[in-house]
C-alpha cells in the first residue's frame, strides 16, 4: 500500500499522520520532542504506523470479534512497548550506580533501584490488567517518569540514599533512553501483546494481516517548529501555518478562519476555499498567552495543566487580568490571591487574558470569518474555548467554532496533504 | 455640594466610556461640534471660540478592554494609542467632529494620519508646535498655524468668531488655567484637603466639559476644600513626572498617596496648565496666543530645551516650588519623551541632592503591590533621612 | 565558479570607491584634533550636509555610527553601558548604542577617535526621538546646539507656508550658528556649487535604484541599497567623491543588468528570481548578513524599499536645485520619507508594488523607531486592502541583538513566500 506521511516537530511533541493514496487517514503518532529531531520523527513515524497497522487489524478483525478485545489488544501492546523501555531504563539506571561515587552507599541505592523498577512494573501490569484505567499521559517519560518519583519518595532516605540521589540516576538515564533507537514498533511487540490476552481465534489472521501489509512511503513532509532540523529536502519541508490551513481545511471544510495557540506562539490564520492560507500573524518573540503562559501558571499554582481550565470553569465572576506577560504571571497571581480574590475567579481572567490575545492578532490577521476553527494544544482547555466562543460572539457575531478532538495532528496532517498533492 | 460629591460626580464622568455628558452637550446644543484632542498641549481657546466643545481624549484607563486596538500596535509601543483606536472603532467617539494630534511623539504624530484613513468624515489636524529658538520666527509660525486652524474651524463649525469672541475665549482659558493654579496651591498648601485622587478626577472631568462649567466646579470644589479640614498625616511631598501624556490608572495615584507621599505636583493632564502665564487679551488675539506659547509654556519633554542648563535645573526647580522632599518619575511602558528626558532630568535632581525613584506603569496596569513597596519605602527613607 | 569571482569583483569596486572614502573621511575626522577642521553632527534624516560643507565642516552622523557599530557587533555592550547609565530598555537604541559608544570613549566604527562637535545641528525632520538624542548629546559636549524645525506634512504635502519658515529658520538661524561655529560666512556660490554636484549624484542614484524594474533585477534595493545610499546619505552628498561614486556604480549595474545578472548576496551571486518584494521598513543591523541571506536562500529579491529614502526621496522627481539654494533644501527635509504622512507611506508602497511589478512586501517592524512603526499594522492592511498582495509582517529591532530572532524571522518569511508559492500555483488539497 503506498502512502504519504506528514512529521509536525512541534516544540513540546512531535505528530505524525499517514494518508494513504486516496488521501484518506490511515493513522496518527505523537511523542514527546527531545534533543534528537531525528528519533523525536522516526518515533512519531513508528507510533503512527502502529496506529494504522491496528486501523487496518480492526478492520479486518471487524464482525469476528467484539471492539473490546482490539482494545484490549491495543493496550497489551501498549504494556510490551513500556516493558521493552522499562528494561532499557533499569539497565542504565543499574549502570549509573555501578559508575557512581556513592560509595559505601552503592548496594543499599542498588536495592532501591531493583525495588523501583519492581513496583513499577508490578503498577504497568496491574494498569494493563484495570478495565477501566485512569487517564494519563501516553508518553513514557511522564508515565514512568511520575511512578519512579512517587516510589522513590517513599523510598528515599535522608541519611542514606536519599530521594534527591535516586532522582537524578532518573533524570540522567530517562534522557538516554529517549534519544536511543528503540524497537517499539507493531511488529516487534504485537505477537507478544496477542500472546498475553491469550491469542484469540479471531484476530489472529487480523495480526499477520496487519503486519504483513506494506506501507510504502512515496512522500514526506515535515513541518513545526523544528522543521529546518529535519533531514528533508527543502520541497518536503513546509511551514507550520500553511499546514495548519491546509489540515484545518480537511478537518472541517467549510473553514476560513484558524486561531492555532501552542506551546510557544499563537497563530491566526485565514484561508480560502481550497486551504489556501491568505494571510497570517504570528505572535512577536514574546511568549505571552501562549500555551506557556498556562504552564508557569500551573506550575506557580502547583497543579497539573489540565487541571486548570475545569477550575476556571466554577468561576462565577471573572477577575480582569490586564497583563499576560510571562515574567510576571508569578506575581500577578500571587497579587490576586492575597488579595483574596478566589482562584477559579483569577483563573478565569487568566483565561479570558489570553484569548484577549488572540482575539488581538485575529484581528491582525484579518477578523473571524465562518467557520472558525480552534486547534493547537490550548484547544483542548474547555475554560479556554468558552471564553474564544464568547469574545468572538460579541465581536464577530455568532459563528460555527470547530474544535476536534484530534486538532493536536492538525500541522501534521496538512504536512502529509502537501506530500499527497506533491504526489498527484 | 460637598467635595465627596464633586469628587463622585466627577468620578462618575471619568468612567464613563460612553462620553455620555458629551452627547448630552450635543443634544442640547443642536448644530454645534465637539472636537477631541490627544494630550499634550491644543489650543482649546480656538475651539472654543468657534462655539466647538473641547474633548480631551486619554485613553480608556483600566476600565476599557481592548479587543480591536491590539490589532494596530505591536507589543513595544505604549497603551495610549491603541486604547484611543478602541474607543474609535467601538463608535465611542462618533459624536465627534474631528481630532487635532498635538506634536508629542512619532506614535501620536502617525496616529493622525491612521485617524484621516479611519475616519474620513472626521477633521484630523496635526498640531505641530514650534520647536525653534528665536521667538520671532517661533511666533510667527505658531500664529500662522494657529490661524490655519482657526480658518478650518470656522469652516467647519460654520461660526467664524470676531477678534472679541476670540478674546473671550482668551479670557476664560486665563481664569480657568489661574483656578487650576489655586487648586494646585491649595493642595501644596495642605494636601490633606484635596486628595490626589479628587483633584486628578475634577481634571478629567474637565476635559469632557464647556470650560465654563469646568471653572465653576473648581470653585466649588476649593469652596468646600477650605470648608472641610480634613485630617494631617505623616506623609512625605514628592512631586510626580513623566505622566503628562499616557494616564497612570487612578489605582497607581492612590496607591502612591496611601502609600505615604503626597503628590504636592504633578504633570498629569499637563495641556490645562501648559500655559504658566495668562495670554494677553491686548493685541491681535492670535498673536497674544501664539506669544504666550513661545513665552510661557511650561518646560516639558514635548518641547524642545533650547537652554543647556534647563533640563539639569528643572527639577530643582520644581521641587523648591513645590516644596517637596523628592521626586517620583512615573512614566508610561515605551513612552519615548517621559523616558528619554528621564536620565537628563534625574541626573540634575540628583545633584542637588534631590532623592529620586522611578517605574513605568500602562493605564492598564493592574497591579500595585510593586508600586506600594517602591513609594512606601520611598517615603519612610524621606522621613529617616530627610528630603532635600 | 569563475562567474562568481567576477560577479565579485565587480561588486567590490564600487565597494572598493566607498570604502576608502568612508575611511578616508573618518581620518580626517579622527586628524581634527591637529587640523582643526570644524565638527558638526546632525542626523542623517534632514542632513544639510552641502551647507554644512560649505562651511568647510565636516559632518558626523550618529546614526551612522550607531548601524556601524550594529554591524560590527558592538552594540550590544553600547547598549548595556548606556543602561546602566539610566537609560530605559524601551527606548531607541541608535541613541543608547550613541551614547554607549561615547561612554566607552567614542571610538567610531573604523576604530577612530570621533572628535567632539564645535556644533549640534539638530535637523528635526521625521523623527522625535532625534530632538532628546541631541538634548542629550550636548550634556556629554556641552557645545552650541542649533535646532532647525522642519514641519511635519501632516496633510500630505509641504505647505508653502511650511517651506519659507524652513528657509527662514536657515537664513536666521542655522547659517549664522554655522558661521560662529566653524568662523567662516556664508558662501552661496560655494553651496551652489555642491548642490550641482548632489543633483548629480541623485541621478546616478535614481538609475541605480529603478535598475530593479527590470526582470531579473540586477540590485537588491533593500539589503544591496543601504550600501548604495550610504555616501548620499551621510557625508557625501555634494562632493565630488560622491559624484565618482555614484557614476562607477550606475555603469557597474547597468553592466550587470546587461548581462541578465542578479544581485551579490553575502553568501555569492542570488539564484534564480522567485519573488520580487517590496520592503518598508529599516534593516536588522546586527545580524544584516543573515537577515539579507534568509532572503536570498529563499531567491527573494527585495526591488524597491521605502528605507533608501529616509535621507531623502528622489525617485518622485525631487533634486538639489543650485537655482534656490536655501528652497531646495527646505524640499529636501520636506520630503524625507519620515517626514511623510501615513496615507503618503501608503501611497508609496502601493506605488512600487505596482511600478516594480512586486509579487508581495514586507514590513520589518523594528522596535526601536516608532517614527517608521507606529501605524505600520494599518499600512499592511491598507497596502493589501489596495493591492490585493498580501504581505508580511516581520519584527526585529535597528542594533539591539536582544530583539533579533532568527527563527521566528525565518518562520515568518519562510510562511510568507510559500504562501505566494501556493497562491500561484493554486494548489488544492
Amino acid at each position: 500500500m503506498r502512502s504519504v506521511i506528514g512529521i509536525d516537530l512541534g516544540s513540546t511533541t512531535t505528530k505524525a499522520v499517514i494518508l494513504d493514496e486516496a488521501g484518506e487517514i490511515l493513522g496518527r503518532g505523537i511523542t514527546n520532542s527531545r534533543s534528537d529531531y531525528d528519533l523525536a520523527a522516526a518515533v512519531a513515524r513508528s507510533e503512527a504506523h502502529t496506529n494504522a497497522r491496528f486501523g487496518l487489524l480492526a478492520q479486518a478483525a471487524e464482525g469476528r470479534v467484539k471492539p473490546s478485545q482490539i482494545a484490549r489488544l491495543m493496550r497489551a501492546f501498549r504494556l510490551e512497548q513500556t516493558l521493552r523501555q522499562l528494561v532499557r531504563l533499569r539497565e542504565l539506571v543499574e549502570e549509573e550506580v555501578e559508575k557512581s561515587g556513592f560509595g559505601g552507599l552503592k548496594p543499599a541505592a542498588a536495592s532501591a533501584v531493583a525495588e523501583i523498577f519492581k513496583r513499577i512494573e508490578e503498577e504497568e501490569r496491574a494498569f494493563f490488567r484495570n478495565l477501566d484505567p485512569p487517564k494519563r499521559s501516553d508518553f513514557f517519560r511522564d508515565a514512568a517518569g511520575s511512578a519512579y518519583t512517587r516510589i522513590a519518595e517513599e523510598l528515599g532516605d535522608p541519611q542514606g540514599v536519599s530521594f534527591d540521589m535516586l532522582l537524578g540516576l532518573y533524570d540522567k538515564c530517562i534522557i538516554r533512553v529517549e534519544n536511543e533507537p528503540l524497537d517499539l514498533g507493531f511488529r516487534d511487540h504485537i505477537l507478544a501483546a496477542l500472546k498475553r490476552i491469550g491469542s484469540p481465534e479471531g484476530l489472529r489472521g487480523a495480526v499477520s494481516m496487519a503486519a504483513e501489509t506494506e506501507l510504502e512511503e512515496v512522500s514526506t513532509v515535515g513541518t513545526g517548529y523544528g522543521r529546518a532540523r529535519l533531514p528533508f529536502p527543502k520541497e518536503q519541508i513546509r511551514s507550520e501555518i500553511l499546514c495548519h490551513g491546509l489540515g484545518a481545511h480537511r478537518m472541517f471544510p467549510g473553514t476560513r478562519t484558524v486561531l492555532d495557540i501552542g506551546g510557544q506562539d499563537t497563530k491566526a490564520i485565514q484561508v480560502d476555499d481550497r486551504g489556501l492560507v491568505t494571510s497570517f500573524q504570528m505572535n512577536d518573540r514574546c511568549a505571552a498567552g501562549c500555551g506557556r503562559y498556562l504552564g508557569y501558571i500551573a506550575d506557580e499554582m502547583n497543579i497539573g495543566l489540565h487541571e486548570l481550565g475545569p477550575m476556571a470553569q466554577k468561576s462565577k465572576r471573572c477577575v480582569k487580568i490586564n497583563s499576560t506577560c510571562t515574567v510576571f504571571a508569578g506575581a500577578e497571581l500571587r497579587e490576586r490571591l492575597s488579595l483574596g480574590e478566589k482562584r477559579e475567579d483569577i483563573l478565569a481572567g487568566l483565561h479570558r487574558a489570553i484569548i484577549l490575545r488572540a482575539m488581538s492578532l485575529l484581528a491582525r490577521s484579518g477578523g473571524v470569518f465562518d467557520e472558525f476553527t480552534f486547534t493547537g494544544g490550548v484547544a483542548n482547555n474547555h475554560a479556554a474555548v468558552s471564553a474564544l466562543e464568547k469574545l468572538v460572539h460579541e465581536n464577530y457575531g455568532e459563528k460555527t467554532l470547530n474544535v476536534s478532538p484530534d486538532s493536536i495532528y492538525t500541522g501534521a496532517l496538512g504536512a502529509a496533504l502537501f506530500g499527497h498533492s506533491l504526489e498527484n | 455640594m460637598s467635595r465627596a460629591s464633586i469628587a463622585q460626580w466627577a468620578k462618575e464622568l471619568y468612567e464613563d466610556l460612553d462620553f455620555s455628558v458629551v452627547r448630552r452637550w450635543r443634544e442640547n446644543n443642536p448644530g454645534r461640534k465637539a472636537i477631541g484632542y490627544l494630550p499634550v498641549y491644543a489650543p482649546r481657546e480656538i475651539l472654543h471660540a468657534c462655539g466647538c466643545l473641547p474633548v480631551g481624549i486619554h485613553g480608556g484607563g483600566d476600565r476599557l478592554e481592548i479587543i480591536k486596538g491590539d490589532a494596530f500596535y505591536q507589543s513595544y509601543i505604549c497603551h495610549l494609542p491603541r486604547s484611543v483606536i478602541e474607543l474609535g472603532q467601538s463608535g465611542r467617539l462618533d459624536m465627534l467632529s474631528g481630532v487635532l494630534f498635538p506634536s508629542t511623539c512619532d506614535v501620536i504624530r502617525n496616529l493622525s494620519g491612521m485617524w484621516k484613513l479611519l475616519y474620513p468624515e472626521h477633521y484630523v489636524r496635526y498640531i505641530d508646535v514650534p520647536q525653534v529658538a528665536d521667538p520671532r520666527i517661533a511666533t510667527d509660525f505658531w500664529a500662522g498655524e494657529l490661524r490655519r486652524l482657526l480658518s478650518d474651524l470656522g469652516e467647519l463649525s460654520g461660526h467664524v468668531p470676531g477678534e472679541e469672541e476670540l478674546r473671550a475665549s482668551l479670557a476664560l482659558y486665563n481664569d480657568l488655567r489661574q483656578a487650576i493654579r489655586e487648586l494646585y496651591a491649595a493642595r501644596s498648601e495642605a494636601p490633606w484637603t484635596v486628595p490626589s485622587e479628587e483633584l486628578y478626577l475634577l481634571l478629567r472631568a474637565g476635559e469632557l466639559i464647556p470650560p465654563e462649567e469646568f471653572l465653576a466646579k473648581i470653585r466649588e470644589y476649593l469652596a468646600a476644600a477650605r470648608a472641610e479640614p480634613g485630617r494631617m498625616r505623616d506623609n512625605s511631598r514628592v512631586i510626580v513626572v513623566g505622566s503628562f501624556c499616557e494616564q497612570p490608572p487612578l489605582g497607581l495615584i492612590k496607591t502612591i498617596e496611601r502609600a505615604g507621599c503626597y503628590i504636592v505636583d504633578d504633570d498629569f493632564i499637563l495641556g490645562n496648565r501648559f500655559l504658566v502665564e495668562d495670554v494677553p487679551l491686548e493685541g491681535d488675539p492670535i498673536e497674544g496666543l501664539a506669544a504666550a506659547f513661545i513665552q510661557s509654556a511650561v518646560k516639558s519633554s514635548v518641547v524642545y530645551e533650547p537652554d543647556p542648563e534647563g533640563k539639569r535645573t528643572l527639577l530643582k526647580a520644581q521641587v523648591e516650588a513645590a516644596r517637596a522632599d523628592g521626586v517620583i518619575f512615573a512614566a508610561a511602558s515605551f513612552c519615548d519623551p517621559a523616558l528619554l528626558d528621564r536620565p537628563m532630568l534625574k541626573d540634575g535632581a540628583e545633584k542637588a541632592g534631590i532623592p529620586c525613584i522611578a517605574f513605568k506603569f500602562s493605564e492598564n496596569s493592574g497591579q500595585f503591590q510593586q508600586f506600594r513597596e517602591q513609594a512606601g519605602t520611598f517615603s519612610d527613607s524621606i522621613k529617616l533621612w530627610g528630603g532635600v | 565558479m569563475s562567474k562568481s569571482r567576477e560577479d565579485g569583483a565587480k561588486k567590490d569596486q564600487s565597494m572598493v570607491i566607498q570604502k576608502e572614502m568612508i575611511a578616508n573621511h573618518y581620518k580626517r575626522l579622527e586628524r581634527v584634533p591637529e587640523t582643526r577642521e570644524p565638527v558638526v553632527y546632525t542626523f542623517v534624516p534632514g542632513n544639510l550636509t552641502e551647507l554644512v560643507r560649505s562651511f568647510g565642516a565636516l559632518p558626523v552622523l550618529p546614526e551612522i555610527n550607531a548601524l556601524q557599530s550594529g554591524m560590527r557587533k558592538k552594540s550590544g555592550d553600547y547598549i548595556a553601558e548606556a543602561e546602566r547609565h539610566g537609560h530605559s530598555e524601551d527606548v531607541c537604541t541608535y541613541v543608547k548604542c550613541d551614547i554607549g559608544m561615547i561612554k566607552a570613549g567614542n571610538i567610531g566604527p573604523t576604530g577612530t577617535r570621533l572628535p567632539k562637535p564645535d556644533l549640534l545641528l539638530l535637523s528635526y525632520t521625521g523623527c522625535y526621538t532625534f530632538m532628546k538624542w541631541f538634548e542629550l548629546l550636548r550634556e556629554e559636549y556641552d557645545c552650541p546646539t542649533v535646532f532647525f524645525h522642519v514641519p511635519y506634512q501632516g496633510d500630505g504635502i509641504l505647505e508653502p507656508e511650511h517651506r519659507e519658515y524652513m528657509v527662514r529658520q536657515l537664513h536666521e538661524e542655522v547659517i549664522p550658528a554655522l558661521e560662529k561655529a566653524t568662523g567662516n560666512s556664508y558662501d552661496e556660490d560655494r553651496l551652489k556649487e555642491y548642490l550641482a554636484l548632489s543633483a548629480r549624484s541623485e541621478d546616478d542614484l535614481v538609475a541605480v535604484l529603478q535598475s530593479a524594474k527590470q526582470r531579473p533585477s540586477p540590485i537588491d534595493a533593500y539589503f544591496g541599497a543601504v550600501y548604495y545610499v550610504g555616501p548620499i546619505f551621510s557625508a557625501f552628498r555634494g562632493t565630488q567623491e560622491g559624484v565618482n561614486y555614484y557614476k562607477a556604480l550606475r555603469q557597474e549595474v547597468e553592466a550587470r543588468a546587461a548581462a541578465g545578472l542578479g544581485p551579490v548576496a553575502p553568501s555569492g551571486p542570488m539564484g534564480e528570481e522567485k519573488y520580487r518584494l517590496v520592503v518598508e521598513g529599516p534593516p536588522n543591523w546586527t545580524h544584516f548578513r543573515e537577515f539579507w541571506q534568509m532572503f536570498a536562500d529563499e531567491g527573494a529579491c527585495v526591488v524597491a524599499s521605502t528605507y533608501t529614502k529616509v535621507g531623502g526621496t528622489y525617485d518622485f522627481g525631487f533634486r538639489h536645485d543650485p537655482a534656490d539654494p536655501l528652497g531646495t533644501q527646505a524640499d529636501y527635509c520636506g520630503g524625507c520619507y519620515t517626514n511623510i504622512n501615513l496615507p503618503g507611506r501608503i501611497d508609496m508602497l502601493v506605488d512600487y508594488l505596482k511600478a516594480y511589478e512586486a509579487d508581495g512586501f514586507v514590513i520589518n517592524s523594528v522596535k526601536s523607531c516608532n517614527s517608521f512603526s507606529a501605524g505600520q499594522l494599518m499600512m499592511l492592511r491598507e497596502v493589501e486592502k489596495r493591492t490585493g498582495i498580501p504581505g508580511a509582517f516581520i519584527e526585529s529591532d535597528l542594533v539591539d541583538p536582544r530583539y533579533f530572532s532568527a527563527a521566528n524571522i525565518k518562520n515568518r518569511l519562510e510562511s510568507y513566500l510559500q504562501m505566494i508559492d501556493a497562491r500561484r500555483a493554486g494548489l488544492s488539497a
